[in-house]
């Protein structure tokens, strides 16, 4: 379980990232912090592996204080995946994904075999190994950055906005990848995006937040639908806009989903 | 050419002398100037100071230099040591420069995406920052070496022998030939200076030279050449 106990973070410019935060994220599951830009969610996933210290207040990682944690050692125990991937443009895929190993000092061969099976488990092809991060598509970068977080098997994988960059086909893709790796591998998640609708696809806890790292509600997707707390909350879902409130109407013997603006989005199922 | 086949021994050696005034020069002038612009590049604010500072070393008249140095690390008056020493100084006054832009060149978010994977400071420097550098060195390198090899053939003015002896000697004895071997020589070095560090780049940085995607930094030139190579772009 990660906690985070009245955390704050002011940056040395004086910007207040976050102002006052608790929080306890559930070992297994996925947590999604989701907001606009400055609303402190980076920060917030960053304290987790030590990127960034609070300025007060403490995270703990089943109930010990990281601030006592090495820092090299803490970030070597959690997988990282970024926007952009954030390949080393210098190593072959195979070397980067096993770099961690390496890191945590398994031998060469040890290390490139477990990168090899980490590989398999994102769905990408063995021949694209010894390529350059350069010579493979974004989609495929974004797989190989997700290989590299999860090549040590950690507890927690920190994933920050890691499908922001990719074409809304292959984000699709590796969010339903996403969901088929975290139900057989059940890691602790913390994910970052600024986008809704994926928050509600990969969250088991959602953490809508406004400026400044201030909770607007957490709960579960169906909670939030079901009771938005407060007008900001019923903006940033959606609900005001008209696309989540659906009704069914009959066409042709058949029941069409509709949403308030009189847009088809679906069949109901029998 | 009579006068070449009449003196090959004597060219060969100093080609030989030249060879090791300016690549001695130009390896220390390397490692000199590679953790300077590191430092250069980590703390912005001298940065400035320390690049003017280069600037300023360059712009001391060779033939002086090489005059009032012995005086200063006390060598004696005809020490090749004090064209080891002065081209030395001469090439890390280019290379930091060279080095601070090499590592600015190098990505944040690879580095902080390096530091979040559970690099440790030191082998994120040598293991990351320091080959990334790389291209943008090679760079620096390559000018380095071209005019230090010119450079020397001024020692010859205070007696340290090398291929520009065959410019004073030549003068001297107004002879064109003599002097024409020099140019050929002092050319050629300089020639097969960078070819040598082009090819020790691909070597070590083959990396460098894969095509790139998306929004890299890319100069209309390089892809144009990429082009023509057949490569993709």
């Amino acid at each position: 379980m990660i906690e985070y106990r009245s955390i704050g973070k002011t940056f040395a410019d004086g910007t207040e990232a976050v102002g006052d935060f608790s929080l306890q994220l559930p070992s297994r599951t996925t947590t999604v912090f989701v907001g606009s830009s400055g609303c402190g969610k980076t920060t917030l996933l960053r304290m987790v592996n030590r990127m960034v210290d609070p300025s007060h207040g403490q995270v703990l990682i089943d109930d010990v204080d990281i601030a006592t944690r090495n820092k090299v050692e803490l970030r070597r125990s959690i997988g990282y995946v970024m926007q952009e991937a954030g390949l080393l443009p210098h190593r072959r895929v195979i070397d980067n994904v096993a770099l961690m190993m390496r890191l945590k000092g398994a031998s060469k061969k040890e290390a490139r075999d477990r990168a090899h099976e980490v590989l398999e488990t994102v769905g990408l092809d063995s021949s694209l190994a010894n390529r350059y991060p350069a010579q493979l598509s974004g989609g495929q970068q974004q797989r190989v950055g997700v290989a590299r977080g999860l090549v040590t098997d950690p507890n927690i994988l920190l994933m920050d906005e890691p499908f922001g960059a990719v074409d809304p086909i292959v984000r699709d893709e590796l969010q339903q990848e996403l969901l088929r790796l975290q139900r057989e591998l059940d890691k602790t998640i913390v994910f970052v995006t600024h986008d809704i609708d994926e928050a509600f696809l990969l969250g088991d806890q959602v953490v809508i937040l406004k400026k400044g790292g201030e909770i607007a509600q957490v709960g579960s997707p169906a909670d939030i639908l079901a009771e938005p707390a407060g007008d900001f909350v019923r903006s940033f879902i959606g609900l005001d806009k008209g696309h989540r409130k659906l009704h069914v109407e009959e066409r042709n013997g058949s029941r069409i989903v509709v949403d308030e603006t009189g847009k088809a989005t679906g069949v109901l199922s029998e | 050419m009579t006068w070449f086949n009449a003196n090959t021994d004597k060219v060969w050696d100093l080609l030989l002398s030249h060879l090791w005034l300016s690549g001695l020069p130009i390896l220390l002038g390397f490692v000199i100037a590679v953790p300077i612009g590191w430092f250069a590049n980590r703390h912005r604010r001298i940065r400035g100071t320390i690049l003017s500072l280069g600037g300023i070393l360059y712009t001391i008249p060779s033939l002086a230099f090489f005059l009032v140095l012995p005086s200063i690390i006390g060598t004696g008056f005809l020490d090749p040591v004090n064209v080891v020493v002065a081209l030395t100084v001469y090439a890390v006054a280019i290379m930091v420069r060279s080095a601070a832009d090499a590592f600015e060149s190098v990505s944040p978010a690879v580095l902080d995406a390096a530091t979040a994977t559970g690099f440790a400071p030191a082998g994120r420097a040598f293991l990351v920052e320091l080959p990334l550098a790389g291209p943008v060195l090679l760079a620096g390198l390559r000018v380095v070496a071209v005019s230090t090899v010119s450079l020397v053939s001024v020692g010859a003015l205070i007696g340290v022998s090398n291929l520009g002896s065959l410019f004073t000697e030549g003068y001297r004895t107004d002879n064109d030939a003599e002097i024409l071997i020099g140019v050929i020589g002092i050319v050629g070095l300089a020639l097969l200076f960078d070819l040598v560090l082009v090819m020790a780049g691909r070597l070590l940085m083959p990396w460098a030279r894969t095509p790139r995607r998306g929004r890299s930094p890319v100069s209309p030139i390089m892809s144009f050449a990429q082009h023509l190579r057949g490569g993709r772009v």
